[in-house]
């Protein structure tokens, strides 16, 4: 009898330790969103924003000679979220730039609507392998912003591209996504 | 490893009658048959939505289906058979085979077993659910994600997604306490005397995968968990305008993706360790080693899973890190299958149907694994990331890996289950034609994916049609097939001749020492086990 009395305690301390562990995976599973972003800090791994320092930093480093003679194409795009009822353009389609050289574009931008409305732009750089030598010194990207009824508004953007740029890289693209915030949160895309 | 068994004819009571029998059930056989008549009937549902797709490639241009229609088959069919077919059918083995493998008695949680299985239905119920809702007015947009989910997509789709993110959790739910209990059963109630390293290699590739499914099916349930609250109570967690990162999701999704492979498959290749020494009249082949292999796949299986994602912009660093990972995998990968070669080396193989699969997966399987290590080079990946390449790849790998080992067991153990012999020349038409046809459907796939044509896409280009129109109607005989299976599977239960109790004259271990088909209640006295 007390064999089996033993079995059922050595089966429950068994059963707590494994359900416990399928719980700490799930907090795991939210424990990855503060450390995802802290990993590619620290790693350098990935991440846009990281990148740019990267790039910073070789601007200053990378002086070799004839680096500044190196001229790249950068075209620029901007998508609207289909719930924003906005237009933003940049004034030239693409610019020719000097690496080393900072340079400034203006986007125009347009609220269609007639009311306030709130909006954030997403960077992105293609081809991706140029993220760490593209540094944006300025940008309406840095925060929301909010156009009021049928304002129409001009937005610099101030850059530089690293002259460490890999060689084999003549021509990128600065692209923007913006959508539409309420209250802080993107609207239901519905 | 032979037992000496004294008296385990305890028939006191038989099994409860009518619908008791199996809504109340605590009996870990006829637990197992419901996780095998449920996967049998969702092979076909997902069987189903294959067919379908495939009618719709069968030609260039929309025929039959809407886009996002197509995509919603996709995602429907991965998901039907990833967590409807081939897990629950996993675990009906597990539940029948593993006491009777270790000589207890029972599962360890008995009602804990019936809540897992009970649970099952409901989550396939909302997983169809997920498919239908949209057909009705109001039901709001297609899920076309595919099975990967990937957000914004998956936060924009209507509420379909909702149900499918319910079914997961279900699903979730039950894969995790299945493998609570398969646990606990290892552990505890192991014949006095059986060592963990005398245990059958069927149970130690289930103890891994149990171990495996609690370390990454919670990570998954907390991603979709994650989604939801992104989709009804404005947080940001993937949503980029709110700070969020919709990569993220990926690494949640692929934290789980990558392991849930070796859950599909390892199960399966323990279903070979049982066979491959049977029919080859010859000890399995390196058993430490086969342990060893296994658990160096669950360690760095958990930590290769950005291979999926080589296309997102990571850094050099990290994608040389994913790619070195997942080339060292197929190490661990390989060894098992070059364990099962060396066990039918100068072995007297005879070729009953399980032995034709098992034969078969080791080159299939061995082929998909090819394929993988391709794929796992970065520079190259960039090419066939997304392509019907990959398709080819992992069809090549599951198919025989994972569903095909589960044939192999069906017509292993059946007669076990059934005390009735299948037949033996229906079945071997069946091998021949699924596995022919299944080759046929998914080889010329590698030619269309390398010349470019994207999976997950209703339509392509015309260049494409040949192999497309082979493909299509090597699959229908394909889907097909499996009629033959369903019908010899209820010949055997119905007119099948008496089975012996050792089925196979080379067969080893407990299970062949009890009847055929094994008493309802089974080991209730522990066996002693013969040194
Ligand atoms: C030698 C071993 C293997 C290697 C090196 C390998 C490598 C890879 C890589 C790199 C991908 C990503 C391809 C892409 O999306 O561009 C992939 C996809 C996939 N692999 Fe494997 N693999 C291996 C074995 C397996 C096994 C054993 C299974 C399952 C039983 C499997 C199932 C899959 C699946 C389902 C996908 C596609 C997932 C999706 O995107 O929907 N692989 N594999
Ligand atoms: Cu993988």
């Amino acid at each position: 009898m007390s064999e089996t009395a033993d079995l059922g305690r050595r089966k429950r301390r068994t059963m707590w330790w494994l359900g416990l562990l399928a719980l700490g995976m799930f907090g795991f599973g939210f424990a990855m969103v503060p450390l995802y972003g802290l990993i590619c800090n620290v790693t350098g791994m990935q991440s846009v924003d990281g990148m740019s320092d990267l790039g910073r930093r070789m601007a200053t480093a990378g002086e070799g000679p004839g680096a500044e003679e190196r001229w790249v194409t950068v075209k620029f795009d901007t998508t609207m979220h289909p719930e924003l009822p906005w237009s933003i353009n940049p004034m030239e389609g693409k610019i020719r730039v000097r690496l080393g050289e900072s340079r400034v574009v203006n986007f125009v931008a347009e609220n269609h609507s007639s009311q306030s409305i709130t909006g954030q732009a997403i960077p992105s750089i293609a081809p991706w392998q140029a993220n760490g030598f593209f540094s944006k010194l300025e940008c309406f990207c840095f925060s929301q912003q909010t156009l009021a009824g049928n304002e129409r508004k001009d937005m610099p953007v101030r850059f530089v591209v690293s002259p460490d740029l890999p060689p084999e890289i003549d021509s990128l693209t600065l692209s923007y996504n913006v959508m539409r915030l309420q209250g802080g949160t993107l609207a239901a895309a519905q | 490893m032979t037992a000496i068994t004294l008296d385990h004819e305890h028939e006191h009571h038989g099994p409860p009658h009518g619908l008791r029998r199996w809504l109340f059930s605590t009996n870990h056989k006829d637990i197992g048959t419901m996780y095998l008549i449920f996967a049998l009937i969702m092979l076909f549902m997902g069987g189903a939505s294959a067919m379908l797709i495939r009618m719709e490639l069968f030609m260039p241009g929309l025929q039959l289906l809407e886009p996002d229609l197509y995509n919603n088959l996709v995602t429907n069919h991965a998901l039907l058979m990833i967590f409807g077919a081939v897990m629950p059918a996993a675990a009906g083995m597990a539940n029948w085979m593993i006491p009777l493998m270790i000589g207890a008695p029972d599962m360890a949680l008995p009602r804990m077993n019936n809540l897992s299985f009970w649970i099952l239905p409901a989550a396939g119920t909302m997983l169809i659910l997920s498919f239908v809702v949209p057909f009705f007015p109001g039901g709001g947009t297609q899920i076309n994600t595919g099975w990967t989910l990937y957000p914004p997509l998956s936060i924009q789709v209507g509420m379909s997604m909702d149900f499918l993110i319910f079914a997961i959790h279900l699903l979730g739910i039950s894969s995790v306490l299945a493998s609570i209990n398969i646990i606990v059963t290892i552990f505890n109630m192991r014949a006095p005397g059986m060592k963990l390293m005398q245990m059958p290699i069927f149970v130690w590739t289930w103890l891994v995968t149990a171990f495996l499914l609690i370390l990454v099916v919670p990570v998954l349930a907390g991603g979709v968990t994650m989604l939801l609250f992104d989709r009804h109570f404005g947080t940001s967690f993937f949503n980029a305008a709110g700070g969020g990162d919709p990569v993220l999701f990926q690494h949640l999704f692929w934290f789980f993706g990558h392991p849930e492979v070796y859950i599909l498959i390892l199960p399966s290749f323990g279903i070979l360790a049982a066979i491959v020494p049977t029919f080859s009249r010859k000890p399995l082949f390196g058993y430490n080693s086969l342990v060893g292999g296994m658990i160096a796949i669950m360690v760095i299986g958990m930590v290769v899973w950005a291979h999926h994602q080589y296309t997102i912009g990571m850094s050099l660093g990290a994608v040389s890190y994913f790619m070195i990972g997942t080339i060292i995998i197929s190490i661990p990968v390989g060894l098992m299958v070059f364990n099962y070669m060396a066990t039918m080396w100068k072995g007297s193989m005879t070729f009953e149907t399980p032995m034709l699969f098992a034969v078969a997966i080791l080159l299939m399987f061995s082929f998909g694994g090819l394929t993988g290590i391709m794929l796992a080079v970065v520079p190259a990946d960039m090419q066939y990331h997304d392509s019907m390449f990959v398709v080819a790849h992992f069809h090549y790998v599951l198919l025989p890996g994972a569903v095909f080992g589960l044939f192999a067991g069906v017509f292993y153990w059946l007669p076990k289950w059934t005390g009735h012999m299948y037949n033996e020349r229906l079945a071997k038409i069946f091998f021949w034609t699924n596995v022919i046809s299944f080759n046929a459907t998914f080889f010329p796939q590698h030619f269309i994916g390398l010349a470019g044509m994207p999976r997950r896409i209703v339509d392509y280009n015309v260049m494409f049609t040949e192999f497309n129109v082979i493909s299509s109607l090597a699959a229908f005989v394909f889907g097909l097939s499996h009629l033959l299976l369903l019908y010899i599977i209820i010949d055997t239960i119905r007119r099948g001749k008496q089975a012996k109790d050792r089925v196979w004259e080379g067969a080893e271990g407990l299970e062949w020492e009890l009847p055929s088909p094994p008493p309802y209640h089974s080991w209730t006295t522990a066996p002693v086990l013969a040194r």
